[in-house]
């Protein structure tokens, strides 16, 4: 019988081994995991929490840095990386997304425990739009494509929350990189967002105005502090006192705070930043602002109050497809015009600042926007900060993760220039020491035949009926296809796309309703029409697309009224 | 004598001064995009003005001498003190700043319309003092105002009044000690037989009796809440140890205060019956009304409104727009008046209280008021209702300098705001905003330029960056067009 059990134990280990084998195959040049030890030698070095260092060599071990500097030991077994005319900074930060959760979470609670149905609430008692037991740090999952898609971009680190309601649930700080999702949990929770978003509208259930948003928040936070208080005295002496009632919004709430959660404020313009620091004091919790784009206006205050503001990248800009006879205020002007000098003012006045995506869809576009705070005063180095030491340090991860520093996390990334140039190339991303190679989006093999540069409408059957989006496509002389796509669904930048040849290609992600979707065009172009097919979530679907006003289309003119 | 000043158009002959007025209402929008609060001079003398004082008649050439934002004298002729900003008002009138009892400007939100008990929710939270139409009201006159939740309940939201201090930030615009409010409201709106949501069930009430049933379960709650709380004190006091406190309640709070006589209750209404049904659960529960808004049917119940002391706050000639509202009259502020109510018209609409002057003036047509009477109505009426009477509502020493300056005789419907003052500090110059205008349009053009450059294409920009900012503006105040402002109707 022993005998027995040993060489189930003993084939059973062969196996593993051999699936080790199999997922793990230990070549040099396998996408993560392989090999753990690294020396980048010989190259700038900018560890934020010190001034760059030329010529500098890091070295990485089982995914620790463990050495940086001109002299630093190149341990035996490290892979040695020339890093001659390379840049090599701490892996990105981006401060408040919901990058790393793949898709909405399923309507019923078969998995997750009960969840509370979407019903009409009648006050503050029925919870509405509550979930503070959510966390980014269950809901985490390596399936969310865009964990590769922020990892190319630099990003080795998010600050990820659940979407929707007024407490849409816990953040956590994770690494965008593992093998299985708790790899990527660095700490949790570490934030409770709270959003002003309310969807009932008016005349819908409680609350369905922002006075009503407001005061319900209020009285969360009374109902979890008498919660934490009544709780305590019945643990003293249930005897013949009625036992106080469990609410499952009170206890998470409750317990994030005795976590040191910061509670993450939405305000954007002045007047939500005064009343967002109003607010903060009077919940009495540490708090922090997101959204903070008027934060140029206000700064003095919001320092004067040492609150952490962390700023949304996604600058404001003139409204799509407005009347073209509107006219916006010159408050509105100024605001576009003066949103990206936020950060530099809110260095100056010695706020303690973050950045994040916000609404951007792609990397890229990320460092772009945070170019327009440097070239609206703000110092690169004080940039870089924002994307690395200073949100660890909101966050409280500052110990493990921000800069470059031996004993902190191993998260790099490796760039042929600086890190705000457009033309800079990210060459490799580390992140836990796991290297990972960016590979340049695929350049068109073949000269591209044609311009496909303009709107074009597109026309496609999903399972719902009949649908129509528009591309606004922008194509450069090798053939690389830029731009945006809007749609019934929403709008969202191109991340990747090209034309070789008659052949194009394009992809987008958009929040669907089961959560943010790659969507890919593919098809041929003619010259005057597009054919081709949509990938998404599994299907294809086939699309027709013309230029509206292209006479050879055949199609009347979008809103061409004679 | 001043009724045919106001009434015959002897003062402007042409018709054409008539739509000029009206254009350059239409044109303030643009001209006042950037507020920033004007100076506090600590002493101010305006001279040569008719000065209607409303609480001791009228003094020609009469001149208002302002220390430190108070009244500090009111005369025929005083002495500019050195130093003093002098404003030379000859051939102008000043009256005390408007207050517009019923409003809903500057706010972000206006109705919590989901409950029918909405007193948990607060007005003062949501004061978003970018609000254009604090500016266009100011350039009527108004200097403050009382900012009420909707009727889409009951009970609706707390109330508070506001000074109309364009340019500052919301923690300024409070009016200083006065009494908070509560909105409450009557018949049609909070009964909501009228309103339904697709696939939302019909909120409770559905009737006037549900409605008085809502307010009596609401205070009635509140009465147990404060008892809890009474009794909790009382233990903790006895020496206690170890008691789980009662759950504060921010819906009950508010009420517990309308209780203890700690915050006015101003209630919409039009029907007389619906008027009489409050003021009995009021004196069922030991709280007063403070005013009655709308109040259409006042003039039939003027003796019941006058024993109870309750104000009224009244449309000049608004009715038929609703079912409810087809017995008012136009002589409803006139009657009531002459029964001992105090009365007060107010706008509900920020277009109207553009002109609540030229509204109070209507009671002289219809129901024959004094000059004063109708001014009163828009003055001290209000000032009363709201409790800071002490502070303004006339030109008295010792008051704010909350002020309002017309060309014409502000009851004429030919007269224009020059200025405003409140608390002394000029917060609307008719001159300097018409003189502002064209430089405004300016820093718009160049602004558009700029931004369209900016935000095109910039891969498209071949050329280097320019440097940033040639002479950095100082700051001014803008709003993001992202605070979507949920104006929910009026209240109507």
């Amino acid at each position: 019988m022993r005998f027995k059990l040993l060489c189930r134990c003993a084939s059973a280990l062969c196996f593993a081994a051999l699936l080790f084998l199999v997922f793990n195959p230990p070549v040099a040049d396998a996408q993560g995991g392989e090999p753990q030890y690294f020396a980048i030698r010989g190259a700038k070095v900018f560890p934020v929490s010190g001034p760059p260092i030329e010529g500098a060599t890091v070295v990485v071990s089982r995914g620790i840095i463990t050495a940086i500097g001109k002299d630093a030991a190149i341990p035996p077994e490290a892979w040695v990386i020339d890093g001659k005319g390379l840049n090599v900074y701490p892996g990105l930060l981006d401060s408040f997304t919901d990058v790393g959760i793949p898709a909405a979470p399923p309507a019923g609670g078969e998995s997750g425990g009960p969840r509370r149905p979407q019903e009409r609430a009648n006050g503050p008692e029925d919870r509405p739009a509550s979930m503070p037991w959510r966390s980014g740090a269950d809901e985490a999952n390596l399936s969310d494509k865009r964990i590769e898609t922020w990892r190319n971009g630099g990003f080795t680190t998010v600050i990820c929350a659940p979407k929707g309601g007024f407490f849409p649930g816990q953040a956590a700080v994770l690494d965008l990189a593992g093998e299985h999702a708790g790899d990527m949990v660095v700490k949790s929770p570490v934030a409770i967002p709270v959003s002003f978003q309310g969807t009932s509208g008016f005349g819908g259930g409680f609350p369905d105005s922002l006075l009503g948003v407001l005061s319900y928040i209020h009285q969360v936070w009374l109902d979890t502090d008498w919660s934490m208080k009544a709780q305590a005295i019945y643990e003293k002496n249930p005897r013949g006192v009625a036992r106080p009632r469990y609410d499952r919004t009170e206890a998470t709430l409750a317990e994030a705070l005795e976590d040191h959660a910061l509670v993450l404020v939405p305000a954007n313009n002045r007047v939500q930043l005064r009343r967002a620091l109003e607010l903060i004091e009077r919940w009495q919790v540490n708090g922090a602002i997101y959204g903070g784009q008027m934060g140029y206006e206000v700064a003095p205050e919001i320092a004067a109050k040492k609150l952490p503001v962390l700023v949304d990248l996604k600058w404001p800009e003139a409204e799509k497809d407005a009347d073209p006879e509107a006219k916006p205020s010159l408050r509105t002007l100024q605001f576009r015009d003066r949103a990206p000098s936020t950060p530099s003012v809110l260095a100056r006045s010695g706020v303690k600042f973050a950045v994040y995506s916000g609404g951007i869809g792609a990397p890229k576009d990320i460092l772009k926007a945070a170019k327009k705070s440097i070239d609206a005063g703000l110092a690169p180095d004080a940039a870089l900060r924002a994307f690395t030491l200073s949100p660890a340090e909101i966050f409280g991860v500052a110990d493990r993760l921000g800069s470059i520093e031996s004993g902190k996390i191993a998260n790099l990334v490796v760039m042929d220039g600086d890190l705000f140039e457009e033309k800079t190339k990210i060459k490799m991303v580390f992140v836990d020491g796991r290297r990972f190679e960016v590979h340049e989006p695929e350049k068109p093999k073949d000269q591209p035949k044609g311009d496909i540069t303009g709107k074009w409408k597109l026309s496609y059957t999903t399972p719902e009926g009949a649908e129509d989006s528009t591309a606004d496509l922008t194509m450069d002389k090798d053939g690389t296809i830029s731009g945006s796509l809007t749609s019934p669904h929403g709008s969202a930048n191109i991340i990747s796309g090209s034309l070789s040849g008659d052949k194009f290609t394009f992809t987008v992600n958009i929040v669907l309703d089961q959560g943010p979707t790659d969507v890919t065009f593919d098809g041929t172009f003619d010259g005057t029409s597009l054919k081709g097919s949509i990938a998404v979530m599994g299907m294809s679907i086939d699309f027709n697309g013309v230029k509206p006003g292209n006479a050879a289309s055949g199609v009347a003119t979008q809103g061409g009224a004679r | 004598m001043r009724t045919t000043t106001m009434l015959n158009a002897s003062r402007l002959r042409s018709p054409i001064l008539y739509v000029l007025c009206l254009l350059y209402l239409i044109c303030l929008p643009y001209s006042a995009s950037a507020a920033t609060p004007p100076e506090a001079p600590s002493v101010v003398l305006i001279q040569n003005a008719t000065v209607m004082t409303v609480s001791h008649g009228t003094i020609e050439h009469g001149a208002i001498l302002i220390k430190d934002g108070k009244i500090a004298e009111v005369g025929q002729s005083i002495k500019a003190p050195a130093g003093a900003q002098v404003i030379d008002a000859s051939g102008l009138f000043v009256i005390p700043g408007i207050i517009d009892c019923h409003s809903h400007i500057a706010a972000e939100s206006i109705n919590e319309g989901s409950v029918s008990v909405s007193s948990m929710v607060t007005m003062e939270e949501v004061l978003n003092p970018d609000d254009i139409d604090i500016y266009r009201d100011l350039a009527g006159g108004v200097t403050s105002a009382n900012i009420l939740h909707g009727s889409a309940n009951s009970i609706g939201g707390q109330t508070l009044v506001i000074k109309l201090r364009w340019g500052q930030p919301a923690s300024k615009l409070p009016f200083e000690g006065a009494m908070p409010g509560i909105k409450f409201a009557l018949g049609e709106n909070p009964k909501r037989s009228n309103f339904s949501s697709r696939g939302q069930p019909q909120r409770y009430p559905a009737t006037r009796m549900g409605v008085e049933e809502t307010i009596r379960g609401a205070f009635s709650e509140a009465r147990d809440y404060k008892k809890a709380w009474d009794d909790y004190n009382k233990r903790v006091a006895a020496g206690e140890k170890n008691l789980i406190p009662p759950r504060r309640d921010l819906k009950l709070e508010p009420l517990v205060e309308v209780l203890e006589g700690k915050r006015y209750v101003h209630s919409h209404c039009y029907r007389e019956d619906e008027i009489l049904m409050l003021l009995r659960v009021a004196k069922e529960f030991g709280f007063k009304v403070r005013t009655f808004q709308h109040v259409l049917e006042g003039y039939k119940i003027a003796d019941e409104l006058a024993a109870a002391g309750v104000g009224a706050s009244t449309f000049s000639d608004w009715w038929a727009y609703k079912v409810e509202a087809y017995d008012a009259i136009p002589y409803n502020a006139a009657l009531m008046t002459r029964r001992g109510v105090i009365v007060s018209i107010n706008s509900d609409s920020a277009e109207e209280a553009t002109h609540l002057n030229q509204e109070a003036a209507k009671s002289m047509k219809y129901g024959g008021l004094s000059h004063d009477e109708a001014l009163k109505m828009v003055t001290l009426n209000p000032a009363i209702q709201l409790g800071i009477d002490k502070r303004v509502g006339t030109i008295d020493v010792g008051k704010d300098a909350d002020l309002a300056i017309y060309n014409h005789d502000p009851l004429s419907a030919y007269a224009v705001v020059q200025k405003a003052l409140i608390d002394g500090r000029v917060y609307f110059d008719r001159e300097k905003d018409i003189a502002n205008r064209p430089e405004i349009e300016k820093e718009k053009k160049a602004l558009t330029e700029k931004l369209k450059k900016a935000e095109k294409k910039p891969e498209e920009k071949k050329s280097p960056e320019k440097k940033p900012e040639e002479k950095p503006k100082p700051p001014a105040p803008a709003s993001t067009p992202t605070a979507a402002v949920a104006s929910q109707g009026g209240a109507l």
